[in-house]
């Protein structure tokens, strides 16, 4: 096996420990420091039988060391079991939230992303002129705005004055979705690229100063090359840092945007089951969380060896 | 016809405090097929002139604020960007001075070759690596078919250096300008880069402008010789005449400040012995001019250190889980023995394991195995507390003065930063006494106690390094390549001061540095070290005249001889 093999076999296998580690403090917190769920849930006037009817349904009656063990199976097995609000299985609820949080969230990031390289590559090229100031005032610009500010005005305008879109709501299936999707991923793309077109320009910029670029120069190559083929392939480095720590977000979904513009997404599940204390589903987007946040660091080191051939991954 | 001739070349520099004249009208040619060596020290305008016949001067802040670059016949200063270009890699090409970082990382070096070729010469992609890896056989890379698909990380500091040839060659161009381009590199890879550049100037004919800080580099290859100083062309003349017959106070200066194999002075000449801070010529003191003999520390003295199987040894990790699987032994088994008040040179190419044991010796990296005995005492015995009242013992210089000093701190908090740590004077006006003094023992004034270090210059920041060592009262101090960042005439101050600090004081050094003529000028005894052991120790004198072995002699007939070859051939 190769070193990169072993790698990623190693870094795969150390998920084992982080989860067990989760479900511990995902344990602590529910099952010891919460306390008994079934008051809450039955409400004041609850008789005895009824509360430890619901105790072995929930699997609370068991000592606590197998609670811990439950939670650990369902996190290997993706089986969070049934909400207490809705009673579906978790696992549905939240494959049927993440269509419409990934419609909004994806096309909406990649935008954005492509967006903001472009114009980062642009200003960068023009540094110091009038249209890179341009820009960089711009950004400061949209970035002072709220993003309250963004969403009331493009719903009052573009939706409902001139009817480009649809103010809120979400249908499933392509295309239905697009009109509903449409606003909040403009607004998406508006609010974020004045920081991403910043901090791009910036690692375009670092490049720019360093010793290879004089060579560049003086091998003859014009300056439109030399930002093209070799500064922005050494930039790439800290731009992939940014972007794979910004994906876990994309699957949890925009919770300001999703309950401003009611879809009906993994934002909204989360909200709803923190106000109606739902204990299943948080734990089981604690656990998610985690498993997500581990395979995307795994994916950006296996990233860098792409961008970046001093890197091996052993 | 000269190649190229700059005709009272001006640049400035617009910043903040004001327009700054970085190169003062200077003239000079090149003829076709010639080298001109352009000498200066950091800071004299010598990379910005050779930067103006590139045109790659940054503007905005800098700008060629008067005077004519004529390349074969044309005015470069007048050229569009679009006509340079087609010159840069071309007709015109550089060799820049760190070959770390030249290269663009993460391309392989055939595509940095052959872009240079598809470029200028309209070469396919196919065609451009075929030449390439002719190129890299040219440039002696061994193994051109595996090493072109190499990246520039996989290659060592003179191998990169060959790359930045091959591109710099490529296109065969008239002129080739070269800065400082083996100042980076060890004594034994300089010879066989600078052999090489020789040997293909003279095979394309070109015309060559070499960079340097160091006149004794140059001294072989080149046929005329220009100086800089201070942004002024101060003298220029044919190499034999510039050597035996130098008219400014400054060449003279340069000429004197380098120490040399041959002669064995008690301390070096400098710069300020010619010439007055203005630049004007003073009076030489003939006495001073020939230096008396330095006298060998004939008189035994008690040991100060004593090293034993002293090894040190880096894990290397493997396997699933990065356990250790190995040990990369950077220092094996090493035994010597110092003598209080004396110097013992350590010398070797870079990555032979000098600096890892000096920082051993100071358990600044914890041994593997062995014993390091400072008066009577077994250091690595000794347990945290211990070692810290130890440490003002013992002290270090670091290479480079910009990055050991902390920006945010004024001279004075440096100063007294080891003092308040050590306890050492009563109060804090008997420390700030102290700093005071010990900035006029490194010769600097107690009025830059509160300056920060980025107001000084190299020498003077190395001067507040060695404040700061002798800051604890310390008996033993390790230079680790304390001078080689510096140009050739600060080394030579900052040498002699080290030396009459040593008489003041008794201090006992170990030099560590990869320049044999500075290491023979400081020590009393010479340890040659490679891969890790020591594999000659002797007194200076018996090292530097009859080697032991082939390693040290190889090292030191790769001293560039500092004398010019046809004075060369009339003295024998």
């Amino acid at each position: 096996m190769g070193s990169t093999g072993s790698y990623i076999l190693r870094r795969v296998l150390y998920l084992i420990p982080v989860l067990l580690g989760v479900c511990a403090i995902v344990f602590l917190l529910f099952n010891v420091v919460a306390g008994d769920p079934t008051a809450l849930l039955l409400g004041k006037h609850a008789s005895a039988e009824q509360m430890a009817e619901l105790k072995v349904q929930l699997g609370l009656d068991k000592s606590l060391f197998m609670q811990y063990i439950d939670i650990v199976k369902s996190a290997f097995t993706f089986d969070f079991g049934r909400s207490w609000s809705t009673k579906q299985t978790i696992s549905s609820m939240l494959a049927q939230g993440a269509i419409p949080s990934l419609t909004l969230t994806l096309p909406a990031f990649v935008i954005s992303t492509i967006l903001a390289v472009l114009f980062a590559t642009l200003v960068a090229y023009y540094r110091g002129k009038g249209i890179d100031l341009f820009v960089r005032i711009s950004c400061i610009a949209m970035m002072s705005i709220s993003s309250l500010v963004y969403i009331l005005v493009f719903q009052n305008v573009l939706a409902y004055q001139l009817g480009l879109f649809e103010i809120s709501g979400y249908e499933f299936g392509f295309p239905d979705f697009v009109p509903y999707v449409a606003l909040p991923i403009i607004i998406w793309v508006v609010l974020s690229l004045g920081p991403d077109i910043r901090f791009y320009r910036t690692m375009i910029l670092d490049e720019i100063y360093q010793d290879y670029v004089r060579t560049a120069r003086a091998k003859g190559l014009s300056e439109k090359k030399i930002l093209l083929k070799h500064v922005l392939r050494n930039a790439l480095i800290p731009i992939i840092t940014y972007l794979v720590n910004q994906l876990p977000f994309l699957l949890l979904g925009s919770l300001l945007l999703e309950s401003f513009f009611s879809i009906p997404g993994l934002g909204g599940i989360v909200i709803t089951a923190l106000n109606s204390s739902d204990f299943p589903v948080i734990k089981a987007m604690a656990i998610l969380s985690a498993v997500a946040y581990i395979v995307f660091t795994l994916l950006q080191d296996i990233l860098y060896t792409v961008a970046d051939p001093r890197v091996k991954l052993k | 016809m000269s190649l190229i001739s700059f005709k009272d070349v001006t640049v400035d520099f617009n910043t903040p405090e004001g327009v700054v004249r970085a190169v003062n009208g200077i003239s000079f040619d090149i003829k076709e097929g010639q080298t001109v060596g352009l000498v200066g020290e950091s800071g004299s305008g010598k990379s910005v002139t050779s930067l103006a016949a590139m045109r790659l001067i940054p503007n905005p802040p800098g700008i060629i604020s008067g005077g004519q670059i004529l390349f074969q016949g044309k005015d470069l200063v007048k050229a569009s960007e679009e006509e340079m270009r087609k010159i840069r890699g071309n007709d015109i090409s550089m060799i820049f001075q760190e070959p770390m970082t030249a290269l663009n990382p993460v391309f392989r070096v055939g595509d940095q070759i052959a872009e240079v070729l598809m470029l200028h010469k309209g070469m396919s992609r196919k065609e451009a690596w075929q030449k390439a890896e002719m190129l890299l056989d040219q440039v002696g890379i061994p193994n051109p078919k595996a090493s072109i698909m190499k990246y520039p990380h996989e290659m060592s500091g003179g191998q990169k250096q060959r790359v930045c040839i091959a591109i710099a060659i490529a296109c065969e161009p008239k002129l080739l300008i070269c800065d400082e381009p083996t100042t980076a590199l060890d004594v034994t890879i300089q010879k066989q880069v600078l052999d090489l550049m020789f040997d293909l100037q003279s095979k394309y004919n070109m015309g060559m402008l070499f960079i340097t800080h160091d006149l004794s580099v140059i001294a072989d290859i080149a046929d005329d010789v220009v100086v800089m100083y201070r942004s002024n062309l101060v003298e220029q003349n044919n190499t034999e005449a510039i050597f035996t017959d130098a008219k400014h106070p400054y060449t003279k200066g340069l000429l004197s400040c380098r120490p040399s194999l041959e002669k064995n002075p008690s301390r070096l000449l400098t710069v300020a012995d010619f010439m007055d801070d203005a630049g004007n010529e003073i009076e030489i003191d003939q006495a001073k001019l020939v230096p008396d003999e330095k006298k060998e520390k004939k008189e035994e003295t008690p040991t100060l250190l004593e090293i034993k199987g002293l090894s040190t040894h880096f894990p290397i990790k493997g396997g699933l889980f990065g356990r250790t699987v190995d040990h990369f032994k950077a220092v094996k088994e090493v035994s010597f023995k110092l003598q209080k008040g004396k110097t013992l040179g350590l010398v070797g190419e870079s990555g032979c394991g000098k600096t890892t044991l000096g920082r051993t010796i100071l358990r600044l990296i914890e041994p593997a195995a062995g014993q390091i005995i400072y008066d009577g005492i077994d250091v690595t015995k000794l347990d945290k507390d211990q070692m810290r009242e130890m440490r003002s013992r013992m002290q270090i210089i670091f290479q480079d003065p910009y990055s050991s000093l902390n920006p945010r701190m004024t001279v004075g908090e440096i100063l007294l930063e080891p003092m308040n740590l050590h306890n050492i004077g009563a109060n804090k006006e008997e420390k700030i006494e102290k700093a005071k003094w010990l900035m006029e023992k490194v010769g600097l004034t107690a009025a830059q106690l509160s300056r920060y270090p980025h107001e000084f210059s190299g020498g003077q920041r190395q001067r507040i390094c060695i404040a700061r060592a002798l800051a604890v009262n310390p008996e033993f101090i390790i230079c680790d390549e304390s001078v080689s960042a510096l140009d050739v005439s600060v080394q030579a101050q900052v040498l002699n001061l080290l030396l009459d600090l040593q008489e003041e004081f008794g201090l006992t050094y170990i030099f560590i540095s990869h320049d044999l003529s500075v290491v023979n000028f400081i020590s009393d005894e010479v340890a040659v070290m490679k891969a890790g052991e020591i594999v000659e120790m002797d007194k200076a004198s018996k090292v530097y005249h009859n080697p032991q072995r082939d390693y040290t002699k190889t090292l030191l007939e790769a001293i560039p001889k500092g004398i010019p070859k046809s004075l060369l051939a009339k003295q024998q």
